[in-house]
């Protein structure tokens, strides 16, 4: 699945919408332990989190991760915005808290 | 005695999200301006510019604490303060052996060594973004075994704050202080943390024009981190002004 289906499927809002929406989406890692993500997350996850630091960016660049997803409606720092924007890391944000947007998005790839 | 104008959380270029020009002889520079008299020298799990910066500083009249920000397993981070660069660059073994990892100065950014005429010495290698395999209660107790005294730093702020990854202050743990970032004022701090901690307000500086953009002020016999010690606990006449 591409990112851009999923954000429709998932009803993300962007938040910063610079990067690759046509990249295939190898699954989801949900986290808020950056060090977690690092050592456990696969490349062309979506990454679920509440952590809004700019380190998420570096994160998921790192990781090559397809996008950052933040929930409860959190929006990304200053810093991490102007960071993702200049890395090209796509940040999406949903009212949903962690257990139901982790929950759609494993029923979507689940099938 | 007389007051001291501290600024406790100042970071180098040593630190990956520090500018390249938060020098050693920038920073002696910036406090001075901001007439400070001591500056707490705080990188991420490192203190290998802390004897660089004390150098530079003491040229123009500042004392410089070594110290670190140590990044717990929690992802909480902890500032250490010390009066001796040796027992930083100790408690810094103890961290490194619990840092795995190498950084990628592209994405994190570069960890620049440098003496205290603002040369490149080389540049640190280690992952000094990550988080040390270090519990909160370890990082604590290390601390205090070196000798430092152990803050929490920027409680206020959510990602790498203590209340912020835990939710709360954990009981019994032996905290000298908690430090606020300069977004809330020392009131606000009080107001949001209680009056049982001694509260400081530190810069948290990344680059020059940020030193000194927070500090607080002591009342103490000389500048050191013992005598930091005994404000905190309002002994010997030593007071916390705020």
């Amino acid at each position: 699945m591409k990112l851009k289906d999923l954000a429709g499927q998932l009803a993300l809002n962007v938040i910063q919408p610079q990067g690759n929406f046509d990249v295939v989406v190898s699954g989801g890692y949900t986290s808020d332990l950056l060090s977690d993500v690092m050592g456990n997350a696969k490349e062309r996850n979506v990454w679920i989190t509440c952590q809004t630091h700019e380190n998420i960016v570096a994160v998921a660049k790192l990781k090559n991760l397809a996008a950052v997803i933040l929930v409860n409606g959190r929006k990304p720092d200053d810093a991490a915005l102007k960071k993702a924007r200049d890395e090209n890391v796509v940040i999406f944000s949903t009212p949903e808290p962690e257990f139901a947007i982790t929950g759609v998005l494993y029923n979507l790839f689940k099938k | 005695m007389r007051t001291f104008r501290a600024d406790l959380h100042v970071h180098t270029c040593l630190s990956p999200c520090a500018e390249v020009v938060q020098s050693p002889r920038n920073i002696a520079a910036a406090a001075k301006r901001r007439a400070l008299d001591l500056v707490g020298v705080c990188d991420h799990n490192s203190a290998e510019n802390t004897g660089a910066v004390a150098e530079a500083a003491g040229r123009v009249g500042i004392r410089a604490l070594p110290g670190l920000e140590i990044t717990s397993r929690e992802e909480v981070h902890v500032l250490a303060l010390f009066d001796e660069v040796e027992s930083a660059l100790g408690l810094q073994e103890r961290v490194y052996a619990a840092l795995a990892g190498e950084n990628d100065p592209d994405v994190f950014g570069l960890q620049v060594v440098a003496n205290a005429d603002d040369e490149v010495v080389g540049f640190n290698r280690r992952f000094l973004a990550g988080a040390a395999s270090l519990s909160l209660s370890d990082v604590v107790g290390a601390i205090h075994e070196f000798g430092g005294l152990a803050v929490a730093a920027h409680v206020d702020r959510e990602g790498f704050g203590l209340v912020g990854q835990l939710g709360l202050i954990p009981d019994g743990l032996p905290l000298d202080a908690l430090e606020i970032s300069p977004r809330l004022t020392l009131e606000e701090g009080r107001r949001t943390f209680g009056p049982g901690w001694p509260l400081l307000s530190s810069s948290d500086a990344h680059a020059p024009d940020e030193v000194g953009r927070a500090s607080t002020s002591f009342w103490l016999e000389e500048g050191t981190v013992r005598e930091i010690g005994l404000a905190l606990k309002g002994l010997g006449e030593r007071r916390l002004l705020g």
